[in-house]
This record gives C-alpha cells, sequence and structure tokens, in this order.
C-alpha cells in the first residue's frame, strides 16, 4: 500500500522568515506520527501546508509533496477543497476559538456534511465521539460546553466527512489533564486501518502513549525522527534530549525548613450569591515553604489565590499574613504589607503595560534610583532586553521578567498562579527551577497553583489538592504522590501523561 | 422579561428628559411667546390678554410643565403658534416623504456596505473602494446632492429636479443620504471582516473544505454585523440631519423643512415635537439594535 502522505524536502517561508527548512517524512494509512517542537519551530506550519492552509502570504516549495498517491504541488483551489474535510480533517488546539462562538456545534458539523455530500448527522457524529445527550448538544453554542465536550464536537467535525488522516494541533493543551487524558484516549480510538493520525504537540509526554513514530522538528528542521519507543529510550540529537528530560522532570532535593510561618488561612469559604465556590479551606505556608495548590478549572483554586491575594474578601473564615490580619481589613492597612507579597500569572503580557519598556516595568517596582540590571541577571536575562518592549519578548522571557519584577520588592510570599501553564516544556523546566533556586537563596516562600500534577511534584514541598471548592487532600508531596488517600487524587495522578521508556 | 421591561423604563426615561430638556430650553429662548404666536398679525393689549387666557400662560411655570407632559403622554403635543393647527397633523402629515427618504436611504446604504465590504476583498479593490469611501465620508452630503443633480437632472435630465413626485424623484436624494452611510459601515464591516478572519474558527472553516465566499458569508460576515449593529444608531442621527439638508437641496417635504422653518420661526411647540419624536425613533432604534445583538451573538443570551 503507498503512503498517505509522502512529503520530500519541503520549504515553507514567509517573505524573510523560513519556517519550514527542507523536511521530508512520510505517513502510511493506519499509522499515527507525531511532530514535537516547541512554539516556532515549524510544526504547525507543516501540518497546516498538509491542507493548503500555510497561511496568507506563504511561499511553499517541496521536491515532492504527495496527498494519497496525487501531486498536491499543482492542486488548484478546487482540488484542495476536497483535500480539506474530505482527505484530512484538522483539530486546532482550544476548541473555544477553533469552533465559531456564533453557531451551533450540530450546524458546525453539519456543515461538513453538506460540502462534502455525506449523509450523516451532527447527532450520531456528536454519540461517536461519546458526548452525552447528543441532541440537545447539537443544539448549543460552543460557549455553553465544557472544555473537553468542545473539544469532542471539534474532533466529530473533523471527522464527520470521514478523512483517512487526522490531524490534531496541540488538541489538549488548554484542557486539564483528566480531560485531557480522555481526549487522547478517544483520538486513540479513531486510529484505525482506515485512519491514520498526525499529531502536533510541544509536550513529548502527550503524543508518547499515542504515536508510533515521532519526528522531532526545531526551527524548521528536523533533527531526529524514529519509531517513539527507540527514540525515547535512546535520543541522539541535544535539543531530543532536552525535551526528554522536560518530559520526565525529577524531583528536586528537598531543602531544611525555615521556622515561622507566612501566611495563615482558616476555614476560608467564598460565595458569589447562592453559589458557594471556596468551602472552608484552611491552609498554611511556611517561610520559605514551597506549597502546590492543584485542581482542575473550576474546583476554586485561583478564588482561594484571590482571598489569599486580598483581591476578594472571604464570606466566612480568616486570612492572616505575617501575623496581621490580612481579611476584613480596610485597603489603607494593608498597602504597607502589599509589596511583602507577589503575584506571577499565567499571562505575564497581560499584566505589563504594553507601551513600557521591561526597564521600566521592573523599576516600577523597585526603590527609585536602583538598576533593574542586578535583578534581570538573576533571572537569567542580560541587559539587550531592558529597552524592548514585552510584545517583542518570547514567552519564556516574559516570565523571567515578571519573575524579576515579582522579586524586586523582596517579597516573603509570591503566588504563582499557573505560571508555567503558556509555556513549551522545554522552557517550562527553566523557569521552575529558577523559581526553586531563588526560594532557595532567598527563603521566599511560594504558593504554585497549577493543574499540573508533574510541575507541583517538581519543586513543591507540600500538596493540596482541591475539587469543588473544598480541599480533598493534603501533605508532603512524597506522601501523597506515594499514597493518594482520595479517589480524585488518585484520577489526577493516573492522568498524568508521563513517559512510558519502558513499556 | 424582566430585560424587556426595564429596557421600556429607560426608554420611557429617556423620552421624559428629551421632552422636558426642550421645554426648558422653550423657557430660555429669548422673546415672550406672545410675541411669537401674535407674529405680524394684529396686536393691541387686547389680542395679548386673549392670547394669554387662551394658551393658559398666565399660570404657573410648573403647572404649565405638567400640563404639557400630561398632554404630550396622551399624543397632543399642542398647536402651533405659526399656523394655528395641532402639531400632530403637521408632523404627521409630513413624516411620510421624511420616513420614505430615510428608509429608502438607510436599505440603499447597508446594501452598498455589505456588498462593497464582502466583494473588494482584493487588494487593488480594496484600495479603490478604501478611497471612494474616504471621500464620500468626508465630502458634505449637500454637495454630493447638488453634484449628482448637475450630472443627472441637468445634464441628462433623467431624475426630476425637485418636488416628491414618483419613485423617480426618490432616487438622487436617497442616494446621496446613501453615499456617507455605505462609506462609514463599509470601512465598519471592512474591518469586522478582517478581524473575525484573524480567528481560529476562519481556519477550521477553512479546513472543512468550505469555499472562500462561504468562509465569508456563514463565518466571518456574522462576526463582522456586531460592531456595524452598534452604529445603528448613529445611523438615525446621520439621516436626520442629513434629510434637513437634503429636502432643502431637492425642494421636498418633510420634516426637515417643518423643522427648520420652526426653528427660524421660533415656533416651539412644533420643534420640541420633533425633538420628542426623534428622541422616541432613537430609543426604538436602539431597543432593535440591543435585540438584534442578541440576535447576532447567541453568548449574549442569558440562560
Amino acid at each position: 500500500m503507498s503512503a498517505l502522505v509522502t512529503v520530500e524536502d519541503l520549504h515553507v517561508s514567509f517573505g524573510d522568515v523560513h519556517a519550514v527548512r527542507g523536511i521530508g517524512f512520510t505517513v502510511e494509512p493506519g499509522e499515527c506520527v507525531a511532530i514535537v517542537g516547541e512554539s516556532g519551530s515549524g510544526k504547525s506550519v507543516t501540518a497546516r501546508t498538509l491542507v493548503g492552509l500555510a497561511g496568507p502570504g506563504a511561499q511553499v516549495r517541496a521536491a515532492r509533496l504527495e496527498l494519497a498517491g496525487r501531486d498536491a504541488r499543482r492542486h488548484s483551489e478546487r482540488d484542495w477543497r476536497t483535500v480539506r474535510g474530505g482527505f484530512a480533517g484538522l483539530v486546532l488546539q482550544d476548541a473555544l476559538g477553533s469552533l465559531d462562538p456564533l453557531r451551533t456545534v450540530g450546524a458546525e458539523i453539519g456543515e461538513v456534511l453538506r460540502v462534502h455530500r455525506k449523509r450523516d448527522t451532527p447527532e450520531r457524529l456528536l454519540a461517536e465521539v461519546h458526548v452525552p445527550e447528543p441532541e440537545r448538544r447539537a443544539r448549543q453554542y460552543p460557549h455553553q460546553l465544557s472544555g473537553g465536550l468542545r473539544q469532542r464536537a471539534l474532533i466529530a467535525s473533523a471527522i464527520a466527512a470521514r478523512p483517512p488522516l487526522l490531524i490534531a494541533d496541540e488538541p489538549t493543551t488548554a484542557l486539564d489533564v483528566t480531560v485531557q487524558a480522555q481526549i487522547l484516549e478517544l483520538l486513540a480510538e479513531r486510529k484505525s486501518p482506515e485512519t491514520a493520525l498526525l499529531l502536533i504537540s510541544h509536550d513529548l509526554a502527550v503524543v508518547s502513549r499515542l504515536a508510533d513514530r515521532v519526528l522531532v522538528m526545531k526551527d524548521g528542521e528536523i533533527v531526529e525522527s524514529g519509531p517513539t519507543r527507540e527514540l525515547l529510550a535512546g535520543a541522539r540529537h541535544p535539543y531530543t534530549k532536552k525535551l526528554v528530560a522536560a518530559a520526565t522532570l525529577t524531583r528536586r532535593p528537598p531543602v531544611v525548613p525555615r521556622e515561622g510561618v507566612v501566611l495563615r488561612a482558616e476555614g476560608l469559604s467564598k460565595a458569589y450569591g447562592k453559589q458557594t465556590v471556596v468551602e472552608e479551606v484552611g491552609l498554611t505556608i511556611g517561610r520559605g515553604e514551597i506549597v502546590g495548590l492543584v485542581g482542575e478549572s473550576g474546583s476554586g483554586k485561583t478564588t482561594v489565590a484571590q482571598l489569599l491575594f486580598g483581591l476578594a474578601e472571604p464570606t466566612a473564615g480568616t486570612v492572616t499574613f505575617e501575623d496581621q490580619p490580612w481579611s476584613n481589613v480596610r485597603e489603607r492597612k494593608r498597602r504597607l504589607l502589599r509589596r511583602h507579597l507577589q503575584l506571577i500569572s499565567q499571562d505575564p503580557l497581560a499584566s505589563f503595560d504594553p507601551r513600557w519598556t521591561v526597564r521600566r516595568v521592573v523599576a516600577e517596582a523597585l526603590p527609585p534610583g536602583e538598576s533593574p540590571l542586578p535583578l534581570l541577571e538573576r533571572v537569567g536575562l542580560d541587559a539587550r532586553i531592558l529597552d524592548r518592549y514585552p510584545r517583542q519578548l518570547s514567552g519564556g522571557q516574559r516570565q523571567r521578567v515578571a519573575i524579576a519584577r515579582a522579586l524586586a520588592p523582596r517579597p516573603s510570599l509570591i503566588i504563582c498562579d499557573e505560571p508555567v501553564s503558556a509555556l513549551d516544556v522545554s522552557v517550562q523546566a527553566q523557569v521552575l527551577d529558577l523559581l526553586a533556586d531563588i526560594r532557595e537563596a532567598d527563603g521566599t516562600a511560594l504558593l504554585f497553583i497549577s493543574h499540573d500534577l508533574g510541575v507541583v511534584h517538581h519543586l513543591a514541598d507540600r500538596l493540596l489538592v482541591m475539587r469543588g471548592g473544598r480541599v480533598v487532600e493534603q501533605g508532603p508531596v512524597d506522601e501523597v504522590f506515594a499514597r493518594p488517600a482520595h479517589d480524585y487524587t488518585r484520577a489526577l495522578l493516573a492522568a498524568v501523561p508521563t513517559l512510558e521508556v519502558s513499556s | 422579561m424582566r430585560a424587556v421591561l426595564r429596557r421600556i423604563g429607560t426608554g420611557l426615561v429617556v423620552l421624559w428628559v428629551a421632552a422636558t430638556a426642550a421645554y426648558l430650553a422653550l423657557l430660555a429662548a429669548p422673546g415672550s411667546t406672545v410675541d411669537t404666536i401674535v407674529g405680524d398679525g394684529a396686536d393691541t393689549p387686547a389680542i395679548r390678554s386673549q392670547i394669554i387666557t387662551e394658551w393658559g400662560l398666565d399660570r404657573p411655570a410648573v403647572l404649565q410643565y405638567l400640563d404639557y407632559l400630561w398632554r404630550a403622554a396622551h399624543g397632543d403635543l399642542g398647536r402651533s403658534y405659526l399656523l394655528q393647527r395641532p402639531v400632530s397633523a403637521i408632523v404627521g402629515e409630513q413624516v411620510w416623504p421624511t420616513l420614505k427618504l430615510a428608509l429608502s436611504a438607510a436599505v440603499l446604504g447597508i446594501l452598498l456596505a455589505l456588498v462593497l465590504a464582502l466583494t473588494t476583498r482584493r487588494p487593488w479593490a480594496r484600495r479603490v473602494s478604501s478611497t471612494a469611501e474616504l471621500v464620500v465620508v468626508s465630502t458634505p452630503p449637500f454637495l454630493i446632492g447638488i453634484v449628482l443633480l448637475s450630472i443627472f437632472s441637468f445634464r441628462f435630465g433623467l431624475f426630476p429636479v425637485s418636488g416628491d413626485h414618483g419613485v423617480a424623484a426618490l432616487v438622487l436624494p436617497a442616494v446621496t443620504l446613501a453615499l456617507p452611510i455605505a462609506g462609514v459601515l463599509t470601512q465598519v464591516l471592512r474591518d469586522g471582516l478582517d478581524r473575525a478572519l484573524d480567528e481560529p474558527f476562519t481556519v477550521t472553516a477553512r479546513a472543512r473544505g468550505l469555499r472562500e465566499s462561504a468562509v465569508l458569508v456563514r463565518h466571518a460576515l456574522r462576526h463582522a454585523l456586531l460592531p456595524a449593529v452598534t452604529l445603528l444608531g448613529w445611523l438615525f442621527g446621520v439621516l436626520l440631519g442629513g434629510a434637513v439638508i437634503i429636502e432643502q437641496v431637492f425642494g421636498r417635504p418633510g420634516l426637515g423643512q417643518v423643522t427648520l422653518t420652526a426653528v427660524n420661526s421660533k415656533d416651539m411647540p412644533v420643534v420640541l415635537a420633533v425633538v420628542v419624536l426623534s428622541a422616541l425613533v432613537y430609543v426604538v432604534l436602539n431597543t432593535v439594535a440591543d435585540l438584534a445583538y442578541l440576535l447576532v451573538d447567541p453568548r449574549l443570551r442569558r440562560s
């Protein structure tokens, strides 16, 4: 049987930017191939080139570009339209943005059926991807569905015309771990002798369970490729090694605890109207301690952060910070202590003034006249970055600037809300290590809020697991990971994607 | 349901404020009401006192105001000082020509904007269209009217120069009013389309094998309509303000003419009626715009 996709010496450039530089690969029928690389590596452009959607102004050259045995280099717009949806279904990340928010899910799926003249119904397709109550869901809009259901609906629309190839570009990136595991399971289920799968991801661990073969991309080139198991066991290229190391975050050596308590919360509850989002949460953060707060979206962890930060007042319970009452006091009283409590958010870009340079962003948090440079050097940046604007920085650089700004007032506690979720896996590890080093050197306590257990396992001393506004389990990280007491913790742990090198 | 009631409530408040503001403006206007009513007619103390009793001008201002509100609430907008006829009759007979003009201009403008925004996607077409839009938007309507008149009426004799007889007489004034509307709407729609086409869902739509035209019409256009709907209230302002001038240029009857005469001769009951009527149309249009939002964007619907 001939290959479904054959690519040889493919180049894609946008003006002067050479995004893909001479790569070649094949996808056989029924095979699952993964392209792994970080943002800007050219992996998404490669995937989109296969459906003729490389983007506006893209120049595509290739020695061979064959789809189902036909030379796609000479495809007319009309030929491409039969390829799209008919030969390859495309699933993008974040179904909230990838489904038209003004149309019902059923209309979106129905559109594919109409374009490719298939006799099927959106309801049947939704049932096929295990969406409960398909009749009701088909009439709903994307914003009315949960993240997992949305992604399922998007997959249903991609497979509606029964294409022999399903391309999934970061299909689980915005999802909770347990939901991610379900979507990966669904994708695995789609793989059949009739359907090949092309997965695009920055996370080796996510694709390693599914992929037969992995292509590692960096700067537009395939630096290493091979069967998944061989590649994981014997990575040769330094970049692949880095990816494998990032996906198998090992635990950092424990740190001797210091004396004293920085922050104490007792019986915290928060209700908005009749809806209670946080119930009876108690926690203490010791001086220089790293506490992980884990839960999925809607578990109330962000509300807890707001309560601790003093952005919202608890309906019941108290917060004490640096031995001073912190909740339900006047902001004027809090202001003196504010500088000792800092925040690092998931998306630092939104927390920077876009018209301020890095110099100004950091200097604002420092005493007047003090240079921001030593702090920036401490977080691994140099003077070249001082006069850049936030938009001109990479995700990792932005997060380092955010960390520098948080460190500037010498805080005793930094609340980190999903600080690495938006970063590439290889950058994640660096940022996490930076945070851990800061704790060791300065004795700054960290409250680390994350949906990613692997990240928390890497550096936290203690762990709290939240669900439905309550803390369902807490204890030292090693203990919770070794002997999870609550069913939910066990489910979370089971859902964490890991590299299965030995299997 | 509660949202609808609240909507109607705020609409009533707007109407009341408009009526009151207009009434205060009337009070503050220089010259006495009696002088206006007397006008060029016979002027004796006896006639003056007769006018005062007849129009109830000797009552306290607050009472006159309440009386005015009470009547207005019942649809009685008073009598014209100048023409000595009920205002509602004057406005009533002049409303239709203006409405005809405004509606045809609005429909023409919106259609033109939709067609232009959707068809001028290629770079060169886009440049030509944007330039033309800028020109019509920045040219005063009366100038457009005069230019159109001199070309199509005086030179080619295709349309009548003035009056309101038949469809032919409506064409040039409607086009004159429609052009600036089309200019602004096209720009808003094009910008909305551009933004919608940048969203990931258009990649998904294209990846389904949809034609470019289908991506535009079925997906992007609805998103582009949202900011355009916001302009509905503005559209009305342009139409009303434009109508006053256009009716003058084309010698058409209508509310514009009535308003102009009333303002010039300080015929305040008529001015008041026009202000209240404008406020009413404005409130209705904005309610329609809010409902249109719900129709276009399901995310705004509750539950």
